[in-house]
């Protein structure tokens, strides 16, 4: 079991802190989803963890199997389990999928000992295929001229063929209509087991129709303020955040902008 | 102002040269009257670059001989690399000798010729004749032209009859090994009527140089025909170059270039395309590393003159260590010219804070009823880029190189020959390290 854990993560974007003090422990085998009004840090979250070179910690940990992630390059943060499914996804032009595929999954091999291009083309053919992804996607260039829900799929493809210890989805359904959304759940849902965890971002909570978690959190200004369980999730889609606001005595003060 | 011209070829040399390889009167008389005009002409001027200066005019030797082979295991490993056995057309020229040809019998039956270009004066001679500085180039354009004209010494000509279909590429390398060569190469080729050919050629040098690069390579393109050209260069840096390889398309001809300009030294490159017949086209890409202390400059021009003619214009370079570039970009619709088209897009990729890259993006439309655009653009790896690609776990230098062979796969992607396609794309990884 490997445990990726956030403590008192302080994160500021041009000197203007967005979080201010998250908790949060997840371990492989669990699925949690983190909710929140827009502007709230979630996607700050997500960029943290991974590295975005936008992002400073001013202060705070995030540890995985009680290695340093913040000292750690982004290639080195993904080397070592950690995966972001991006809310905007680069273009890169003049690299095909397959191409830059290959290279992931190589760079995560020794030199020598690279995938056999028989074998990556099988594993992607089958992954593509769960995906529903036609064929050519794997020789157009790397999310270029793709659609939102291409991207997001895309996302998910990558995310099937790395095969992270711990991935985080940045609002992995916006933009899906429900076709996708049900083929986008269905590659997170594959991916679920041992070895495995995640953490969900998302404005909605119909993702969680989809993809049960076994844990839900609630973030504002900065902050994870309420942590539970699915009915969480259902309660909050039934009455909204007024009702957390209430309880925790929190007034709305200016909301945080968010840069993606 | 006139640039002193000290030539180390005197008309007599140039007159017996001409005689010692059997040329036709009329080319000893054109290089003759060529000659005698580089001292007046004016020198060539590249827009935003001065090559006033620049030593185009002092090279050692006139000609410098190579090797005939008769089988290609004969060629040094650079060049084995880029040939393939399997290749049915191929032209070989080692230093300014034609050392190899081979030509498929379906071709010879068609009547495609296909021949160095000393051996075309003398089979070929009217075809040669009439297009030959002629059309395409002109003998007179500037110092530069002239000196070509009375000094090539080297080449090849194409010609592709009417309705003929050359189904595999025409292949060519030109390479050197001996630094006392110089290349005022000529390459003629002319797609008659409704032809089409996929041509592609290499010029590499082995070792190092200290002579002039003057080639000028015309294209002639004519009704309905098509060709696609692919080259790529990589001269050493001891080469001064002039590099000028220009077409005309006549009436609903297609003309695509595809070219990787590679070389070490000092450029200057002019890739200019006529559109004289309506509903003809041209893609001209360009993809161009710098580094070093190089300084160049590149100009790609489309002109439309025919009637719906469409051009479209692709330059992508990457700039490193202190090497300098102007990338002129030219789109001219003349008068004349509805429904013309006329597309440009440069981006110039820095990697070095003292390298210098400027795009230079020119519209010139002199007609109302036309469609025109242009983007250009020179900056930074774009950080983000490098992020997603990291966050997959790709090491930065990785991921510079994807983004880089990224940026530089327009040209790639169209080069018809396999170990042409690979030996760029090595090329590139070699010098972007």
């Amino acid at each position: 079991m490997s445990t990726l854990v956030i403590k008192d993560l302080h994160v500021s974007i041009e000197d203007k802190e967005i979080l201010k003090g998250v908790n949060l422990t997840l371990n492989t085998n669990e699925i949690h989803a983190i909710m929140g009004p827009n502007g709230t840090g979630k996607s700050t979250l997500a960029s943290a963890i991974m590295g975005h070179p936008k992002y400073v910690v001013t202060s705070g940990t995030i540890t995985l199997d009680g290695e340093d992630v913040l000292e750690m390059e982004v290639d080195e943060r993904a080397q070592a389990g950690l995966f972001l499914a991006m809310q905007y996804p680069s273009e890169i032009a003049g690299v095909t999928n397959a191409d830059f595929l290959r290279s992931a999954i190589n760079s995560r091999r020794e030199e020598g000992d690279e995938i056999s291009i028989m074998k990556f083309i099988r594993e992607l053919d089958k992954k593509m295929d769960f995906l529903e992804m036609p064929e050519e996607m794997s020789q157009r260039y790397l999310n270029e001229g793709f659609s939102g829900g291409e991207k997001k799929r895309n996302e998910i493809l990558q995310l099937m063929m790395i095969q992270p210890k711990f991935a985080v989805l940045d609002e992995i359904d916006s933009g899906l209509d429900i076709d996708a959304l049900k083929v986008v759940s269905k590659g997170i849902n594959e991916m679920r087991g041992e070895g495995f965890g995640c953490l969900m971002i998302t404005h909605y909570q119909r993702l969680l129709n989809y993809i049960t978690p076994d844990h839900v959190h609630v973030m504002m200004q900065g902050k994870v303020v309420k942590s539970g369980g699915s009915e969480l999730a259902q309660r909050l889609e039934a009455e909204g955040y007024d009702w957390i606001k209430k309880e925790l005595g929190i007034e709305d003060t200016d909301a945080i902008t968010e840069e993606a | 102002m006139t640039v002193e011209t000290k030539l180390a070829v005197s008309a007599q040399d140039v007159r017996s040269f001409s005689e010692a390889h059997n040329e036709p009167q009329w080319l000893t008389e054109l290089r003759e009257r060529a000659l005698a005009k580089v001292e007046t002409l004016e020198m060539v001027k590249p827009d935003k670059t001065n090559v006033d200066s620049w030593n185009f005019f002092e090279f050692p030797e006139h000609k410098v001989e190579g090797k005939a082979i008769s089988s290609l295991t004969e060629l040094p490993q650079e060049v084995q690399a880029i040939v393939d056995e399997n290749q049915q057309n191929l032209f070989i020229q080692h230093n300014n000798t034609a050392a190899y040809l081979q030509v498929s019998e379906e071709l010879k039956a068609q009547g495609v010729i296909v021949t160095d270009l000393f051996t075309a004066v003398q089979e070929h001679s009217d075809l040669v004749q009439k297009y030959f500085m002629t059309e395409a180039v002109e003998v007179d354009e500037h110092k530069l032209t002239a000196l070509h004209t009375a000094l090539v010494n080297g080449g090849l000509f194409i010609y592709v009859p009417k309705e003929v279909k050359v189904e595999q590429p025409i292949q060519a390398v030109f390479y050197t090994d001996d630094e006392n060569t110089s290349l005022f190469n000529h390459v003629l080729l002319v797609a008659d009527q409704f032809s089409e050919v996929t041509y592609v050629e290499n010029y590499l040098s082995i070792g190092a140089a200290k002579g002039q690069v003057n080639i000028i390579e015309e294209v002639i393109v004519n009704d309905g025909a098509k060709v696609t050209f692919g080259a790529v260069d990589t001269l050493a840096e001891g080469f001064t170059s002039y590099i000028n390889r220009r077409g005309e398309t006549k009436r609903d001809a297609s003309l695509d270039w595809a070219l990787g300009l590679m070389n070490d030294g000092d450029t200057v490159s002019e890739n200019v395309t006529h559109l004289r017949g309506d509903g003809s086209t041209a893609d001209a890409k360009t993809v161009v590393i710098g580094r070093g202390k190089q300084n160049q400059n590149f100009t790609t021009e489309v002109r439309n003159w025919g009637k719906s003619s469409d051009g479209q214009i692709l330059t992508h370079a990457v700039m490193k260590d202190s090497a300098r570039a102007i990338f002129n970009g030219i789109g001219k619709i003349e008068h004349g010219a509805t429904k013309a088209n006329a597309e440009q897009e440069s981006r110039v990729l820095m990697l070095s804070p003292d390298a210098r890259g400027d795009a230079n993006p020119i519209l010139l439309i002199e007609e109302d009823d036309v469609t025109a655009g242009h983007a250009a653009s020179v900056g930074r790896v774009d950080p983000l880029q490098i992020y997603y690609l990291m966050s997959r776990g790709i090491s930065r230098a990785n991921a510079e190189r994807l983004v880089i062979h990224g940026f530089l796969e327009p040209v790639v992607s169209q080069l018809p020959i396999e170990g042409v396609r690979k030996q760029l794309v090595e090329v590139i990884e070699r010098k972007v390290k």
